[in-house]
């Protein structure tokens, strides 16, 4: 870098405290967003009471958040208690530090890159840290003391780390055609027209990928953490005011970085043909801002989408999908994309045989499943069957 | 490089203040009034009945031991991809090999029936049996 040291410090700083805000703003965003999409999905108006088309409701419930009582229960096992909003915030803060934001904006001479920090581990750094929130959730809910919290935090354990693996595998084939963990790098090598992007080279990757990431975020179809009919709140069921306020804001900051990180390193990040240097070094930087966050809205639209769309996975479903179909997807897809580049190094071959082998592989495991689903007569199942047997 | 490592640091700092900050000036603001039934567990208003740290099902512990040897194999995955241009053929077709034992293990798991969440009681029964 030949930029001087005091460009840097202060250059860093206004960028932190600039995605900081950003950041939560976008947090109260999706809190209206998420609504008001329900609402027009669901043929109704949504919160239209706070303010004009209701903007100000995310406000207002900010302030309820901090004006509510603190209440930490006397059972509870109170350091962890109290760390683990923590420990699931921070890290989903702290993700969105190395996500690439736009390409580069010029401000008095001093060409600044417009992202926090550029570094060379940057995907192994993402799936570290967000593999840190599951523990949020874990010791929240085993230090509520709570069965609702302990049957939440079970299910939402064994799910995170079920998707965790499809997560970390899908990105590979990402890596090998990059040859660089640099998220940067990575989005710049896509290129700005739609076709070259990676979403298109790595198609059942991108899926697992995005699946994953709902699974990761505990939103619906995969939300049985906190499944409200079974579990009042699951994992936060002991939580109130500004620490259940940690838990919300944590889970929409995982939509966000989430987003983002689909869109650096599959929808190549803030480019766009044809918008690369219209209106010179300053506004064009600020213009890959924009596409970047137009990109990462279309894809929160997305999660708020598939939420009225999809129901509720059973437990049994969302295990059989992360174990049975995500994972040998993911491992087929690197193969493939190995096996392909070594020997042509053509994208276009790579991505046609990715969906060819996924089709193959999602039939080779269906046809399986159906094969060896033994046959379950209503009567065997449950404690019924005992007493039957028993009796007789 | 350096300098984008300490940036990281002081994002993390930023956070860890940001929360703080939030907990503080939520705990200023609000009032407290202490009643009994406030403090129990929450179980929709019914007096809980026994220990919470109730004995759940061994098939999270198997699961969970499952994903530490996958994320192991998964973490040797991860520079091979980055270097793969450089690497040529030998370390190609060992990363091959790897992933075909990967996948004979998730075979073996999957025909164990450690991936099937829901089995009838006759077969653990049958397992048990044997």
């Amino acid at each position: 870098m030949d930029l001087p040291l005091n460009v840097l410090i202060i250059s860093s700083l206004i960028k932190i405290v600039v995605v900081v805000h950003i950041l939560l703003i976008g947090v109260m965003g999706m809190i209206l967003a998420e609504r008001k999409v329900s609402g027009w999905i669901q043929d109704r108006h949504g919160p239209n009471r706070v303010g004009p088309w209701g903007i100000l409701q995310p406000i207002a419930d900010g302030i309820k958040f901090l004006l509510k009582e603190d209440l930490v229960p006397d059972h509870v096992d109170k350091p962890v208690y109290l760390l683990a909003p923590a420990i699931i915030l921070v890290p989903a803060l702290v993700t969105c530090g190395v996500v690439p934001f736009g390409s580069s904006i010029t401000v008095s001479g001093y060409e600044i890159p417009l992202q926090i920090a550029d570094i060379n581990i940057g995907v192994l750094y993402i799936l570290a840290i967000t593999s840190l929130g599951v523990y949020g959730v874990v010791l929240g809910a085993w230090a509520s003391n709570n069965k609702y919290s302990l049957l939440g935090g079970l299910r939402s354990s064994a799910q995170m780390i079920s998707y965790e693996l499809t997560l970390g595998l899908s990105l590979i084939g990402v890596l090998i055609l990059s040859s660089s963990l640099s998220l940067r790098e990575i989005a710049i090598q896509q290129g700005s027209y739609p076709w070259t992007w990676n979403f298109l080279i790595h198609f059942p990757a991108f899926l697992a990928f995005t699946t994953a990431a709902f699974a990761e975020t505990n939103r619906l179809p995969f939300d049985l953490a906190e499944a409200e009919q079974e579990l009042v709140g699951g994992y936060h069921t002991e939580y109130s005011s500004m620490k259940f306020a940690m838990y919300f804001m944590a889970e929409y900051m995982h939509m966000i970085v989430g987003s983002a990180v689909a869109v650096t390193l599959f929808f190549g990040g803030w480019q766009f043909f044809g918008l690369e240097t219209v209106g010179g070094p300053f506004w064009s930087g600020l213009i890959s801002v924009g596409i970047f966050f137009v990109k990462t809205a279309f894809f929160l639209f997305v999660f708020i989408w598939v939420r009225w769309t999809l129901p509720r996975f059973r437990y049994d479903q969302l295990m059989n999908l992360g174990w049975k179909f995500l994972l040998p997807i993911t491992l087929a897809s690197i193969v493939v994309t190995a096996t392909v580049w070594a020997f042509t190094q053509s994208k276009v071959l790579v991505g046609i045989l990715n969906v060819v082998v996924a089709c193959i592989v999602v039939a080779i495991v269906s046809t399986t499943l159906v094969m060896t689903r033994e046959p379950e007569p209503v009567e065997d199942r449950g404690i019924l069957s005992f007493t039957k047997e028993s009796s007789s | 490089m350096l300098f984008n490592f300490a940036n990281v640091l002081l994002f993390l700092v930023v956070g860890c203040l940001f929360v703080t900050l939030n907990l503080v000036v939520s705990r200023l603001l609000q009032t407290r009034l202490f009643t009994d039934e406030k403090y129990m567990p929450y179980e929709c208003g019914e007096d809980p009945i026994g220990d919470t740290r109730i004995k759940f099902n061994a098939r999270f512990y198997v699961i969970a031991l499952i994903f530490l040897i996958f994320d192991v194999e998964i973490v040797f995955l991860f520079p091979w991809g980055v270097v793969f241009r450089e690497i040529g053929v030998l370390a190609f077709v060992e990363m091959l090999i790897f992933i075909f034992m990967l996948l004979v293990g998730l075979a073996y798991i999957w025909v164990k029936g450690d991936l099937q969440w829901i089995r009838s009681i006759q077969s653990v029964r049958e397992e048990v049996e044997q």
